[in-house]
């Protein structure tokens, strides 16, 4: 009978899950989604607590005082620049977690009634928990390696080396192959080999992927901790934990067919690496010395306070060099003086999906005013000025002009379409893709050549 | 016609996990692409349900390897629950409509 009390307090937890996702639909809702998924959690662990299974609360009191306070100091202290790292060091801990729960029912699977008349672990039960150590382990070092790349502890260039890919293959052959003399005979010599071995293909397939394709791993990898939990929960056969999972796993998988479609890449053609570094360097290719304008910040605030219509085109420079609080008060100064301001954002800007929006929401910039890219894109015919700053890839019109670029067929914000087009950059280096922007030498663009933070304001005081 | 006693319970979780991937495609494609970033940091938060199984590791009395890795996955989740719900209330704080003049 507390078995099916318990089963339906799972039950209230996972609606309430489902409505915190639900509530993000809109920023007005989504906070009162946040705390109805707070109660899921609290009902779910509650539940679990007052089970028959858990008699010493000791150590559960401790280890649920420090995650907690830690988890709490980080999502307090934490800069919203640094949220990608963060994101990718949450999903690592999710997938140990995954590897560990594995464990302990391997160890003791009496625990969670997952043991055959002759009290060893159940058929189906081994296949599960394989599969979820599996997509546990992939997941907590593959997200290493992200958080590694993104906190600028490694090189955000991929790392290829020749037979990198059938060296993954091989690797995954023989996972699959222990996976099926585990399910045999589930020792724990073979658990841990393919622990370790899934440790290392998540290394693996992480440390190709360049920097700029980070928007797709986080969201692939916040993919992964989903299924993790889902297989998890069927080892354990706790419907929560397979609804959760669920839910994150196409949650996942949705952001990463966004993000992918934002660069008019495969998810496999991601996946297989080697694209897009840090400041990737055009290999080969001549540069010519071309003629391009430069202005300086007095000249770009000239340009905007006589403008009616203002779109700025945030990109992962701003992010670099914290500009945000200075652009807002840019975009203020502005209003001010009667000049339209609005923002545009493309779906790949920055390291992680939506990561402009939350910058621009942190320096106060009304959300109403930061527009998707199907939204804005038809208004620049129409407007003055498009201000880029730390955007550029996104922006090039090669993606939509020049079927041989490595990049056409992009979606792109058309900022060539409008008036005059304000472009500020460090120099005059390519994008992370290496290619060349040509809006760069068009006569109506002009060049501020300088830290992002600098130019803005410089432009502030200018005005 | 056949008992209903004869179905494997793995099926009814296959059913119910495949109608969970149902409601989470429908729902994510509602979400405002604005809040794609909390959308990853609460379902970093709620992926921690997990911690239901590391509980249950950690549970019974007296020392064993099961108990040790449960108690370390209690810890490792609850960062993150702890983390993921405030850090996410936190960001949704910024989001602020135009103040009316």
């Amino acid at each position: 009978m507390t078995a099916n009390i318990a089963a339906l307090a799972y039950l209230i937890s996972s609606v309430l899950f489902i409505l915190a996702l639900r509530g993000l639909s809109n920023p007005e809702t989504s906070r009162r989604g946040n705390i109805l998924g707070m109660i899921g959690m609290t009902l779910a662990v509650i539940t679990t607590l007052v089970g028959p299974g858990v008699l010493s609360y000791a150590e559960i009191v401790i280890a649920l005082a420090i995650g907690g306070t830690i988890g709490l100091v980080i999502a307090f202290r934490i800069q919203m620049t640094a949220m990608p790292q963060l994101i990718a060091a949450f999903h690592s801990l999710v997938g140990l977690a995954a590897v560990l729960v594995a464990a302990a029912a391997f160890y003791n699977p009496a625990a969670y009634g997952i043991v055959d008349a002759l009290g060893h672990l159940e058929g189906a039960s081994r296949i599960e928990m394989a599969i979820g150590v599996v997509i546990g382990a992939i997941t907590f070092s593959g997200s290493i390696v992200a958080f590694a790349k993104l906190q600028g502890l490694v090189s955000g260039n991929p790392v290829v080396f020749s037979g990198q890919h059938y060296l993954n293959l091989l690797i995954g052959l023989i996972i699959a192959a222990l996976v099926v003399l585990f399910v045999l005979t589930p020792t724990p010599v073979l658990f841990w080999a393919v622990a370790l071995l899934s440790f290392l293909v998540g290394f693996l397939i992480i440390i190709p992927i360049g920097g700029a394709d980070m928007p797709v791993v986080v969201s692939m990898l916040n993919s992964y901790s989903g299924w993790a939990a889902a297989a998890t929960g069927f080892t354990l056969e706790n419907t929560a934990l397979i609804i959760t999972g669920a839910l994150v796993g196409s949650s996942g998988a949705i952001l990463s067919y966004i993000m992918c479609k934002g660069m008019n890449r495969s998810l496999f053609n991601v996946i297989l690496g080697g694209f897009g570094g840090d400041s990737a360097s055009a290999a080969g290719g001549a540069r010519v010395d071309r003629p391009y304008k430069s202005g300086s910040a007095e000249d770009a605030a000239f340009i905007m306070k006589n403008a009616g219509k203002v779109i700025i085109v945030p990109g992962y420079g701003m992010a670099v060099s914290q500009a945000q609080h200075s652009l807002r008060e840019m975009a203020d100064a502005l209003k001010k003086q009667g000049v339209e301001v609005s923002y545009a954002v493309h779906p790949v800007a920055g390291r992680m999906p939506g990561h402009m929006n939350v910058l621009l929401a942190e320096a106060n910039v009304p959300y109403d005013e930061v527009f998707e890219l199907e939204e804005i894109n038809s208004a620049f015919q129409s407007t003055d000025v498009a201000f880029v700053i730390g955007a550029n890839d996104v922006t090039n019109p090669a993606a939509r002009d020049d079927p041989k670029s490595p990049i056409y067929g992009m979606p792109i914000l058309e900022v060539d379409k409008a008036q005059t087009v304000l472009f500020v950059k460090r120099s005059m280096a390519s994008g992370y893709a290496g290619i060349d922007n040509e809006l760069f030498y068009k006569d109506n663009t002009m060049m501020l050549l300088s830290d992002a933070k600098k130019m803005v304001e410089g432009i502030v005081k200018a005005l | 016609m056949e008992h209903l006693a004869a179905i494997d319970p793995f099926i009814f979780r296959l059913s119910i996990f495949a109608l969970a991937v149902f409601v989470g495609y429908y729902v994510v494609w509602n979400v405002t692409p604005a809040l794609h970033t909390p959308l990853l940091s609460v379902t970093n938060a709620i992926s921690s349900v997990i911690i239901v199984g590391a509980l249950i590791a950690t549970g019974p009395a007296g020392m064993s390897p099961s108990k040790i890795f449960g108690t370390i996955a209690v810890a490792l989740a609850a960062v993150n629950i702890f983390g993921g719900f405030a850090v996410t209330q936190r960001m949704l704080g910024m989001y602020k409509k135009k103040q009316k003049k």
